[in-house]
C-alpha cells in the first residue's frame, strides 16, 4: 500500500487537481474564478507530465562529465513540452483576461448570475 | 470533336435543351421582353420534340441508343437508354411541352400572372428532370432527375405566394420528400444486394434476392415515390391540393409531367427493377393492384360530388392513372401495353380537359361547374373539345383512351383477374357520371346566364392548343399508329418485358 | 518543391505577424499582403495534391531530424485535399470580409487580418502535422484566434467567446492528458511511430481511456452531440465577415484529427475499436436528430444554421462510426461538401446583414427580387444540405448510406433517411421565407450595391455555389482520390 502510494500516488493527487479544476469551472458563477479554475486544470496536467519524466536514481538532464549513460538523467522531453505547454496556457490566460475586461467594460459585472440577467433585459 | 448529333448523343440533348432554355429564362428573364423570353421556350420545345421523333425510328428497329455520359458515384455512370417504354413517355411530354407553352402564354397573359419568369424556368426545369426520367438507364440515374422534378414543381404549386399555396406546398414537400427519401433507401438496399442498378426489362431482381417478408417491404418503399406522384390512395391528397396552381401548372402536375412521372415509376420498378417473377413472389404486385382498384372506384365517387371544375378534374387523374398502375401491376404483356398506351391516352385527353376549365376561368373567371349554365353557347368550341375529351376518357371507342383500356381489359382477363376488367367498366361509366353533368350544364337552353353575354370565345393561344390536344386525341383513338408507330412502341415494350421471361 | 509542406503553413503564419506591421501604413496594405500568402500556400497545396496523387504520401522531417525524434508533417490525398479546402474557404472569407469596416482605427482592422490569418494558420498546421504534440499547439493557435475572432462580434460575442474559451480550454486539456497517457506507455510522440508500438504488447485499457478523452476533446472542439453547447452562440455572435471560414472548417479539423487518431494511430487492433465506433455511433445519431429539430423553432438565421451544424458535424463522425473505406470517402466528401455550404449560407446572411442589417427570418420576405444570386446560392446550399441531387450534399448521403447498408447498419440508413428530411423541413422554411413571405420593404442600410451586394461579396458566393455543383459532379473523381489514402488505413 504504501509502496503504491509512493509511486503512484502522485498520479492521483494531480488528477484531483484536475478534478478540482474542473469541478470549478462548473460550479463557480463568478467568471474570474472560472479562469483561475481553468489554470489550475492546466497545471494539473502540467504536474502529471512532468511526473511521467521523473525516474528514481535521475538527475537534471545537463549532461556532465562523470555521467555518460542515459539512465542517469530524467527525460527531459515532457519538460521541455510543458515548457510549450506553459506558453500556451499563458497565451490561453491572457485572451480570457482580455475577454473578462470587455465584460466587465460592457455589462458591468462579471457574475455569471448578473450577465445573464442583463441579456434577458436587453431582450 | 465529339459528334453532339449523334444518336446517342440526343438523350442527353433533350435534358440539356430543357436545362438551357430553364437557366436562360432565369437569368435573363426580367431583363429582356417577354416575348423573347417565350420566344426561348419555344425554341428549345420545338428542338427537343425534334430530337425525341427522331429517335424512335431507332426505337422501333430496335437499335440501342445507350450513353454514359460520366460517372456519377464511384462504381455507377449517369448513363442514358432509349428504350419503348422511355420513348412513349419522352414522345407525351416533349409533344404537350410546345403546346403547354402556347396555352401559358395565353393563360399567363390573360390572367396577368405575376412572377411569370420563374413560372416559365421552372416549367423548362420540370421537362428537362421528365426527359431525364424518360431516358434514364439506371435507379441512380432515375432518382436524380426524379428529385430535381419534385423540387422543380414546387415553385409551380407556391405559384401564388399566398397563404393556400403554402399550405399545398407543404402537402405536397411532405409527400413527395418522405417518399422520395424511402425511394433512395430502397436503391440503396437493392444495390446492396443485386449489385447493379441498370434497368432491364422483366427484372434483375431475383425472387430469392432478399427475405421474404422484406422483400415486398422494399418493394413498396421504392413504389412508394411512385404511387405517391401517381397519386394512388391513400397517398392522393396532395394532387386535388396542388390545384390552387394556374391550370397551366395543373396541366403539367396532371397530364404531362407530375403524375406520369409517378406512373413512370412504378411501371420501371415493377417491370425493370423487380421484374413480373418478383413482384408476383413478394405479393407487392398484388397489393398494389387492388390499391388501384380501389382508388379507381373510390376517386371516381368523389369527383362526382366536387362543384369546383378542377377539383372534378383532379379526382378523375387520380382514378385515371390508377388504370396505369392496375395495367402494370396486372403483370401480362396485353395490360402493360395497355398502361403504357394510357400514358398517352390521359395525357392527351386530360390536358384537353385542363386546358379547357383553364380556358373557361380566364374567359368568364368561372371555377364552379354550376356557376357554367349555357356557357357551351358562348364558348361553342373549348366546350367542343371538353365534350370529345370527356367522351374519350370515359373510354368510347374511336377515342385514344378506348385503345388503352380494351388492351388493359383484355390483358386482365387473360390473365385470369375478372375482377380488374369489371373495375376499367364500371369506371368508365362513373366517368361518365361525372363528366357527362358539366357538358349538359353547359349547354342548357332554359337557362341562359345574362353575364356571358359579354363573354366570347378563348383567347387563340388557348385555343389552338386545346382543339390540337384534342384532335390528336381522337387520332389516336382511330389509328394508334398513324406516324409515330406508337402502339407498335408499346407492344415492344410490353413483349420485351415478358419476352424475356418466356425464353 | 522539397520543401511545400512546411512553406503552406508558415507563409500565413508569417504574413499574419507582418500584417500588423503593415497595417498600420494603410489597411489595405496589410491585407493584401495576407491575401497574397494565403493565395500562395492555396497554390503549392494544390501542387502538393497533385504529388502526393503521382508519388504517393509525403513525409517532411523539420531539420532533417527523422521520425520518433524530429518534427513530421506527413500529407497523403485526404489531409491534402483538406489544405486546399481551408485556403480556399480562407481566401474567400478575407475577400468577403474587406467590404465590412470593422472599425475606423486600422490597427484594429489589422488585427483583425492578423488573428484571421493565424486562424488559417492553426487550421493548416493541425491538418499536416504527424506530431501529436504539435498538433495540440496548432489546436491552440487555432481555438485562440477563434477566440477573438468571436469576441469581435459585439458584446453578446464577447460572452459566447469567453465560454467558448472555457470549454475549449477544457477539451485541449484532456486532449494533453490523453497524450499524456499515450506517451507514458509508448515513449513517443510521432503518430506513425505510435500506431506501431501501440500494438506492441497489451495496452489496450490505456489506449481506451486516451481515446475516451479524445473523443472528449475533439467532441468540443467539432461540436459534435452532447458536447457542442457553446456552437450555437459562437457561431451566431462571431464577426460577421469571419464566420464563413469559423462555420465552414473549423469543425472539420477537429474531426479530422480524430479520424487520424483512430484509423491511423490507433486501428482495427486495438481491442474496444468496434466499441468506440458504436459510441461514436450513438453520438452521431443523437447529434443528426438533435440538431436538425432545434434547429426547427430557430427565428434567427445565424442560429437555425449553427443547429444545422450540429447535425451536419453527426453525418460526418456516423461515417466514421461505420468506418469502412467507403463511408469514411463519404464522411470526407461530406466534410468538403458541407464546408462550401455552410461557409456559403454565412456568406449569404453576411450578404444580407451587409445590404439590410438583418438576421431574422421575419425580415426577409421577398428577398429573392432584391438579391436574386444571393438566393440563388442560398437555394442552392438549403437543398445540398437536405440531399437533394445533383448537389453534393446527396452523394455524400449515398456513400453513407450505402456503406451503412453493407455493414448491414440499418438504423444508421434509416437516421440518415429521417435526418435528411428533418433538414427538408428547416429549409424549406427557410426558402419560403425568402421567396413567399410578402415583402417587408426593408430599408436598405447602403447606397452601393442597387441590384446585390457588392462584388467582393458575390464572389465568394459564386465560388461557393460552383464549388457545391463541381463538387457533386465530380465525385467519383474525388472519392478515388480519397481511396488512395483511405483504402489503406487498416480497414
Amino acid at each position: 500500500m504504501e509502496l503504491f502510494l509512493a509511486e503512484k500516488g502522485i498520479y492521483f493527487l494531480t488528477l484531483l487537481l484536475l478534478g478540482v479544476g474542473l469541478a470549478g469551472i462548473i460550479v463557480c458563477s463568478n467568471y474570474m474564478k472560472k479562469l483561475i479554475c481553468m489554470n489550475i486544470m492546466q497545471v494539473a496536467v502540467i504536474f502529471f507530465f512532468l511526473c511521467l519524466g521523473q525516474k528514481a536514481g535521475g538527475t537534471i538532464p545537463v549532461a556532465m562529465d562523470s555521467m555518460i549513460n542515459a539512465a542517469d538523467y530524467i527525460n527531459p522531453l515532457p519538460h521541455g513540452l510543458m515548457l510549450t505547454a506553459i506558453v500556451v496556457s499563458l497565451g490561453t490566460t491572457g485572451v480570457g483576461l482580455a475577454l473578462l475586461y470587455r465584460i466587465k467594460d460592457r455589462y458591468g459585472s462579471i457574475e455569471e448570475k448578473d450577465i445573464i440577467e442583463r441579456e434577458r433585459e436587453k431582450k | 470533336m465529339m459528334n453532339f448529333l449523334a444518336l446517342e448523343y440526343r438523350p442527353l440533348v433533350a435534358v440539356a435543351l430543357a436545362l438551357t432554355a430553364s437557366i436562360l429564362v432565369y437569368i435573363l428573364g426580367e431583363h429582356i421582353h417577354r416575348n423573347v423570353r417565350e420566344a426561348i421556350t419555344f425554341v428549345a420545345a420545338f428542338l427537343m420534340a425534334a430530337d425525341v421523333y427522331s429517335m424512335i425510328p431507332s426505337v422501333i428497329s430496335g437499335e440501342e441508343i445507350r450513353l454514359e455520359v460520366f460517372s456519377i458515384v464511384k462504381g455507377i455512370s449517369l448513363a442514358f437508354n432509349v428504350d419503348a417504354a422511355g420513348m412513349i413517355f419522352g414522345f407525351v411530354a416533349s409533344t404537350l411541352w410546345i403546346l403547354t407553352s402556347l396555352y401559358s402564354v395565353g393563360y399567363m397573359r390573360g390572367h396577368d400572372e405575376k412572377n411569370q419568369t420563374g413560372y416559365y424556368a421552372a416549367f423548362a426545369m420540370c421537362l428537362c428532370a421528365t426527359m431525364g426520367i424518360c431516358f434514364a438507364a439506371n435507379l441512380l440515374t432515375f432518382f436524380i432527375f426524379f428529385e430535381v422534378l419534385t423540387v422543380a414543381t414546387y415553385p409551380l404549386v407556391v405559384h401564388y405566394r399566398d397563404e393556400k399555396g403554402k399550405a399545398s406546398g407543404h402537402k405536397y414537400l411532405a409527400y413527395t420528400l418522405i417518399s422520395g427519401q424511402i425511394f433512395f433507401a430502397a436503391i440503396v438496399i437493392i444495390y446492396v444486394f443485386t449489385g447493379t442498378m441498370d434497368f432491364v426489362p422483366g427484372g434483375f431482381v431475383a425472387t430469392d434476392a432478399l427475405p421474404m417478408p422484406w422483400a415486398c417491404v422494399v418493394f413498396f418503399m421504392m413504389v412508394g415515390a411512385g404511387i405517391v406522384k401517381a397519386g394512388v390512395m391513400p397517398l392522393h391528397s396532395w394532387l386535388p391540393a396542388a390545384m390552387v396552381a394556374p391550370t397551366p401548372v395543373s396541366a403539367l402536375l396532371h397530364a404531362v409531367a407530375v403524375v406520369k412521372a409517378g406512373a413512370f415509376c412504378t411501371l420501371r420498378v415493377v417491370l425493370y427493377v423487380f421484374g413480373p417473377e418478383a413482384a408476383k413472389a413478394c405479393h407487392g404486385a398484388e397489393i398494389l393492384a387492388w390499391m388501384a382498384v380501389l382508388t379507381i372506384l373510390i376517386s371516381s365517387l368523389i369527383a362526382i360530388r366536387k362543384n369546383n371544375l378542377k377539383a372534378r378534374l383532379a379526382y378523375s387523374t387520380v382514378g385515371q392513372l390508377s388504370y396505369i398502375v392496375l395495367g402494370i401491376c396486372i403483370l401480362n404483356p396485353l395490360a402493360a401495353t395497355g398502361a403504357l398506351y394510357h400514358i398517352i391516352a390521359h395525357a392527351f385527353l386530360k390536358i384537353t380537359l385542363f386546358m379547357c376549365a383553364g380556358a373557361i376561368f380566364v374567359t368568364t373567371h368561372k371555377a364552379d361547374i354550376t356557376d357554367m349554365v349555357g356557357i357551351g353557347r358562348r364558348m361553342p368550341l373549348t366546350m367542343l373539345a371538353f365534350t370529345l375529351a370527356s367522351v374519350g376518357i370515359a373510354g368510347f371507342p374511336f377515342f385514344a383512351g378506348f385503345v388503352s383500356k380494351a388492351n388493359i381489359i383484355m390483358g386482365a382477363v387473360e390473365a385470369g383477374k375478372p375482377i380488374y376488367a369489371a373495375t376499367l367498366v364500371v369506371s368508365a361509366l362513373l366517368a361518365v357520371v361525372y363528366l357527362m353533368p358539366v357538358i349538359s350544364i353547359a349547354f342548357r337552353r332554359d337557362v341562359v346566364n345574362p353575364e356571358f353575354s359579354e363573354y366570347g370565345e378563348a383567347n387563340w393561344r388557348m385555343l389552338v392548343p386545346l382543339l390540337i390536344t384534342a384532335v390528336i386525341a381522337i387520332v389516336f383513338g382511330c389509328a394508334p399508329n398513324l406516324g409515330f408507330h406508337l402502339y407498335d412502341i408499346a407492344t415492344m415494350a410490353g413483349n420485351s418485358i415478358f419476352g424475356a421471361l418466356t425464353m | 518543391m522539397k520543401n511545400l509542406p512546411i512553406l503552406i503553413v508558415l507563409l500565413p503564419l508569417v504574413a499574419a505577424q507582418l500584417c500588423l506591421v503593415f497595417s498600420r501604413i494603410h489597411r489595405n496594405v496589410g491585407r493584401w499582403l495576407v491575401i497574397t500568402a494565403v493565395s500562395a500556400s492555396l497554390v503549392m497545396s494544390v501542387m502538393q495534391l497533385l504529388n502526393v496523387i503521382k508519388d504517393g504520401p509525403i513525409h517532411y522531417y523539420f531539420g532533417n531530424y527523422r521520425a520518433p525524434i524530429g518534427i513530421e508533417f506527413s500529407i497523403d490525398t485526404v489531409n491534402g485535399i483538406m489544405l486546399i479546402l481551408v485556403c480556399v474557404i480562407g481566401l474567400l472569407t478575407f475577400l468577403f470580409s474587406s467590404e465590412f469596416r470593422v472599425s475606423s482605427d486600422k490597427t484594429i482592422v489589422g488585427g483583425m487580418n492578423t488573428v484571421l490569418c493565424l486562424l488559417i494558420t492553426g487550421l493548416l498546421g493541425m491538418t499536416s502535422t504527424g506530431d501529436v504534440f504539435n498538433l495540440y499547439v496548432f489546436l491552440e493557435i487555432t481555438s485562440l484566434s477563434a477566440y477573438c475572432l468571436i469576441a469581435m462580434g459585439g458584446n453578446k460575442g464577447v460572452i459566447a467567446a469567453y465560454r467558448y474559451m472555457l470549454v475549449g480550454t477544457v477539451a485541449a486539456t484532456l486532449y494533453l492528458l490523453g497524450v499524456a497517457v499515450l506517451y507514458a506507455n509508448t515513449g513517443t510522440l510521432n503518430m506513425a511511430d505510435m500506431a506501431v508500438l501501440l500494438n506492441e504488447g497489451d495496452k489496450n485499457k490505456a489506449m481506451l481511456l486516451a481515446m475516451i478523452l479524445f473523443i472528449a476533446a475533439f467532441g468540443i472542439k467539432m461540436a459534435l452531440f452532447p458536447f457542442h453547447g457553446w456552437q450555437p452562440a459562437a457561431y451566431t455572435h462571431a464577426e460577421t465577415s469571419a464566420r464563413p471560414l469559423i462555420s465552414g472548417v473549423m469543425g472539420k479539423i477537429p474531426a479530422y484529427a480524430m479520424f487520424r487518431y483512430l484509423f491511423c494511430v490507433y486501428g482495427t487492433d486495438f481491442k474496444y475499436f468496434d466499441f468506440i465506433l458504436d459510441v461514436l455511433g450513438v453520438l452521431s445519431v443523437c447529434a443528426m436528430l438533435y440538431g436538425s429539430i432545434r434547429a426547427m423553432g430557430q427565428k434567427d438565421m445565424r442560429k437555425l444554421l449553427a443547429y444545422s451544424s450540429v447535425a451536419q458535424i453527426g453525418y460526418i463522425s456516423l461515417g466514421f462510426a461505420i468506418g469502412t473505406p467507403l463511408a469514411l470517402a463519404g464522411a470526407f466528401l461530406h466534410m468538403f461538401g458541407h464546408a462550401f455550404m455552410k461557409a456559403g449560407l454565412f456568406f449569404c446572411v453576411g450578404a444580407i446583414v451587409y445590404r439590410y442589417g438583418k438576421f431574422s427570418l421575419e425580415d426577409v420576405g421577398r428577398l429573392y427580387k432584391k438579391m436574386p444570386i444571393t438566393c440563388g446560392l442560398l437555394v442552392l446550399a438549403a437543398l445540398s444540405m437536405v440531399g437533394i441531387p445533383p448537389a453534393v450534399g446527396f452523394f455524400s448521403k449515398w456513400y453513407l448510406g450505402l456503406a451503412a447498408a453493407r455493414e448491414a447498419k440499418w438504423i444508421y440508413l434509416a437516421v440518415l433517411v429521417i435526418s435528411s428530411l428533418l433538414n427538408a423541413v428547416y429549409f424549406f422554411r427557410l426558402i419560403e421565407k425568402f421567396f413567399i413571405n410578402p415583402d417587408k420593404g426593408l430599408p436598405q442600410k447602403r447606397e452601393r450595391g442597387r441590384i446585390e451586394a457588392s462584388a467582393w461579396i458575390l464572389i465568394p458566393v459564386i465560388v461557393c455555389f460552383v464549388a457545391i455543383l463541381a463538387l457533386g459532379l465530380c465525385n467519383a473523381k474525388i472519392v478515388d482520390v480519397l481511396l488512395l489514402t483511405l483504402g489503406e488505413v487498416g480497414l
